[in-house]
């Protein structure tokens, strides 16, 4: 079995990642399924990840947090965040069946990252609803 | 579930090497890398404890190149094979196209093996799929063995416990050796693309 988004939805979905995240400064963001699929991906040009290891390892992280939120009760951990000396990572689901992941450095707050990941995160359902 | 992105014109698919613990699942994925490392530009991720067992899941993307003009890419995955790593087992099978079952052929193992065809029926069903119904491929590991005088399960004992309700395709192997590592490998994709195939136009 397999699922597809069309290339209009893809494009938009790319807007937003665009518009919300590169053009605040962000070094990397990609779209990923719970499996591990990348949906879409952006970066500045100066990232040289192995993106696809990345979504594999995000997508399990994901999935071990949020079995870990069951076993004490909590239906969720609302904030996923490493912090490193020049990189930090931030998870976020949309939706029940995505996560967005965001890299970024210094210089963007991690408290704006959170606001335009919540609006992106509209965005994107009001996407997949269309 | 394997997303098929038609901007980028992408297909990506998600193979997971399953069965009991020191099995030799990740064996075959550390052959595969080195034997086809011109397809595999990256390097292994293994997530393992100290003793090198798996601890999450090992993770190898492998470019198939272009398929009815689709890059089709393969993404492969082993479990934790050891049975306290349920969780995270199940965890990895989240969206899984195709499955290979790595059976361990000493005869000692023999019970394991069973035990951990039952486990993985249980974990598909969780994400609602069908032992019966889902790319499976059959892997008789550990022939060698026999070789340096370690009683090996016969094949047809190996078919009669594992695979005669399944049916499904089933190779003798060393994955030490590299012996139809490969060949088991070519057998799970095609079966895979081929299940894909059926809506991909
Ligand atoms: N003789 C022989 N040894 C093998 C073969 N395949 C794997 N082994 C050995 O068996 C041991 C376990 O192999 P792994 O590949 O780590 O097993 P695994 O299935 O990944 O185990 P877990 O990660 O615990 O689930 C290692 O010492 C391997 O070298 C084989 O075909 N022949
Ligand atoms: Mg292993």
């Amino acid at each position: 079995m397999e699922y597809t988004l069309s290339e209009e939805h893809l494009d938009n979905i790319e807007r937003i990642l665009q518009k919300d995240f590169m053009e605040l400064g962000v070094h990397c963001v990609v779209l990923i399924d719970m499996a591990g699929n990348i949906i879409s991906s952006l970066d500045n040009g100066e990232m040289a990840q192995d993106i696809y290891s990345l979504a594999a390892l995000a997508a399990g992280n994901f999935g071990a947090v949020s079995a870990m939120a069951k076993i004490v009760g909590e239906e969720e951990f609302s904030l996923l965040f490493h912090k490193g000396e020049k990189e930090n990572i931030h998870f976020s689901k949309i939706m029940d069946d995505f996560l967005l992941i965001s890299i970024f450095g210094r210089e963007t707050s991690l408290g704006f990252l959170r606001l335009k990941v919540a609006e992106a995160n509209e965005k994107i359902k009001k996407i997949f609803k269309s | 579930m394997a997303f098929v992105n038609v901007k980028k014109k992408e297909v990506q698919a998600k193979i997971v090497y399953y069965g009991p613990g020191r099995g030799g699942k990740t064996t075959n994925l550390e052959y595969i890398h080195a034997k086809f490392s011109s397809r595999i530009k990256t390097e292994m991720v293994a997530i393992k404890t100290h003793g090198d067992r798996t601890l999450f899941f090992d993770f190898l993307p492998f470019d198939l190149g272009k398929i009815r003009g689709y890059d089709v890419k393969i993404q492969l995955y082993t479990v934790p094979g050891q049975i306290k790593y349920n969780a995270t087992r199940r965890l990895v099978l989240r969206g899984v196209d195709g499955v290979v079952f790595v059976a361990d052929s000493m005869k000692v193992r023999r019970e394991k093996n069973i035990l951990s065809l039952r486990n993985l029926q249980e974990n598909l069903a969780t994400y609602k799929k069908n032992i019966f119904n889902i790319p499976l491929v059959l892997q008789y590991n550990k022939m060698d063995l026999s070789e340096q005088g370690i009683p090996i399960l016969p094949v047809a004992t190996l078919e009669k416990q594992l695979n005669s309700k399944l049916k499904a395709p089933s190779f003798e192997a060393s994955a030490l050796i590299g012996t139809n590592v490969a060949k088991t490998m070519k057998k799970i994709i095609s079966m895979t693309i081929a299940s894909l195939q059926k809506d991909l136009k």
